[in-house]
């Protein structure tokens, strides 16, 4: 079996969609090893979604070579469909179902025997916080609770790898972090994970390892604390000013930090000591409208790599 | 064989979809057909008095009854292959549900039209019953009325599905509903041989599938089969149906496969 000897789950190489003119992917390498939790973290249009449906073999790779369970999605997209679980970016939720319905009948297309599907149903629901809702329909559940029900329906044939197609785009703070906490506990059940974001805290929380995708390519790749050191500094120093922003801080910040990134609304300085900074830039006299310190993000290597903001 | 077991699978969804509205259906599929032969088979009937077709005399209920049956199966089947085909492609997304799982497009595409088919089975199944209890069924052969008005609902719903399937919207809907189906239930012999009809019309009335539909049930119920004439339309019919299908397959694929 594929991934057994060695072998990644998923590896691509060369990995290319277009549609018509335009590149949505534009050779891409990546290897998916089992039992680990990837991610590929970048703004909408960076060819993420793109690259999930590849992988999740519903729709055709137009160049390079991508093998998914050591099979390929060309010739055996349905066996490999058999063993991966999906949640797409836009929800597949049948609304006039029931909640329940909706993960049986789920499984009925794996194939899966009816008695089987009514235990595991529950006992997803369960895991979802979904129990009381099994039997309303679909229809008037709020986003978080939609996005729960399709990580239950997709874990219902016990895939092998688990694609998440940006998870929590659209839910309120409160809504992401319950599925977050469920992606969490499916990560340390063992079950393998791929997911998209454009969320640099997501992607910190959840992905042992990331790529960084912009217009179709892989900037980088590595954990998200090997990136932040080796794409950032350890600190950061944010300054916002009223309306005296001088145009060249060089004065100020010259030998107190190792990079100035200057943004429509504030300033980043980076800096391994953000306080040290903060207080050498104070008496020379810099005197801005606010000063924050603050730990280096999977943003700010985001900035650091495409000289933009992830979300904009 | 794993090819058909795929293909049988999304059927239970839409099995599963329909048990919510068949209630809502009954009204089409069994009050509606039984409304139109009571006005027109009785109604109409008692006026109009005896019709002349091909060469022997009957009572306009049973001249048009069984046109109805081929009639009806054809609305039905355009309705189930329209408004519903985009919904799971558009509105609802049910096919792309599907196509996250092992099932392929060919599987989606096939068993929609399985469940119309089974649709148009025990709409058929109600109308002859209906029919017969009127007295109106002439032969034994009328059983063979149910698998054609199966053929008839597909020769229209596998080609409509795939118009929608490639359909950005629902507004050619109604232009097909008002300028394709509606001439055709009125002008295809339905209501009256299409003999009557000025020359161009009738030609044109031979090409639809509901006349091949009407003339073939018509025949089967009446107990009035003329072999090669049932050849013909049997023929036509599984051409339209093969054609309609292939059609939607490669449509499907344009849409879903991206």
């Amino acid at each position: 079996m594929a991934g057994a000897n060695g072998q990644p789950l998923i590896q691509a190489r060369g990995l290319v969609k277009r549609f018509g003119d335009n590149v949505a992917v534009d050779g891409i390498d990546f290897d998916l090893e089992r039992g680990e939790a990837f991610g590929f973290l970048g703004p909408n249009g960076a060819g993420k979604t793109s690259t999930m449906r590849m992988i999740g073999c519903v729709s055709p790779v137009t160049g390079g070579t991508l093998r998914v369970l050591g099979m390929d999605p060309a010739r055996d997209g349905s066996k490999i469909r058999a063993r991966l679980g999906v949640v797409p970016q836009l929800d597949t939720l049948d609304m006039e179902l029931t909640v329940r319905e909706n993960i049986v009948i789920y499984g009925r297309y794996f194939g899966l025997p009816r008695r089987q599907l009514g235990k595991r149903a529950d006992e997803l629901l369960e895991f979802v916080e979904l129990t009381e809702r099994a039997n309303d329909k679909v229809e008037p559940l709020s986003g978080g609770m939609k996005r729960r029900l399709t990580i239950a329906r997709s874990l219902i044939s016990d895939p092998e790898v688990l694609l998440l197609d940006e998870p929590t785009t659209g839910l309120d703070p409160q809504a992401r972090h319950v599925v977050w906490d469920r992606l969490y506990r499916l990560k340390r059940q063992g079950v393998t994970l791929l997911l998209t974001t454009h969320y640099m805290d997501e992607a910190e929380q959840l992905c042992d390892r990331l790529v960084v995708m912009d217009k179709g390519k892989i900037v980088a790749e590595g954990s998200p604390r090997e990136l932040i050191q080796r794409y950032s500094t350890r600190e950061v120093v944010e300054l916002r000013f009223d309306d005296s922003r001088p145009d060249d801080l060089s004065y100020w910040t010259d030998g107190l930090v190792s990079r100035v990134e200057a943004l429509p609304d504030r300033v980043l300085l980076y800096t391994d000591d953000g306080d040290a900074a903060a207080h050498g830039m104070h008496e020379r006299g810099l005197v801005p409208e606010s000063v924050l310190v603050r730990r280096s993000t999977l943003e700010d290597v985001f900035l650091h790599l495409t000289g933009r903001s992830l979300i904009e | 064989m794993t090819s058909l077991i795929l293909t049988l699978r999304p059927l239970e969804f839409f099995f599963l979809q329909y048990r919510r509205i068949w209630r809502a259906t009954l009204v089409s599929s069994v009050v509606t057909p039984i409304v139109y032969l009571l006005a027109l088979g009785v109604g109409m009937g008692a006026f109009l008095g005896d019709i002349e077709y091909r060469g022997d005399t009957y009572q306009y209920f049973q001249f048009v009854a069984p046109g109805l049956l081929a009639a009806t199966a054809m609305q039905i089947a355009s309705f189930e292959a329209s408004w519903p085909v985009l919904a799971a492609i558009k509105w609802n997304r049910q096919y792309h549900a599907m196509l996250a799982t092992p099932l392929r497009v060919r599987d989606v595409a096939v068993a929609h039209q399985g469940f119309i088919a089974s649709r148009m089975l025990t709409t058929a199944t109600v109308y002859l019953l209906v029919i017969a209890a009127f007295g109106a069924v002439e032969s034994p052969l009328a059983v063979l009325s149910v698998p054609v008005a199966v053929l008839v609902g597909l020769a229209y719903a596998a080609p409509i599905a795939a118009w929608g399937a490639h359909s950005e919207n629902e507004a050619s809907f109604v232009a097909i509903f008002r300028f394709v189906i509606l001439p055709m239930f009125l002008f295809s012999g339905t209501f009256f041989p299409v003999d009557r009809l000025p020359a161009v019309l009738e030609l044109i009335a031979y090409a639809t599938p509901l006349w091949h539909g009407v003339s073939l049930c018509r025949m089967l119920v009446l107990g009035d089969v003329v072999g090669w004439l049932a050849v013909v339309h049997v023929a036509y019919l599984t051409a339209f149906v093969a054609v309609g299908i292939a059609l939607a397959l490669f449509t499907y694929r344009r849409r879903l496969v991206v």
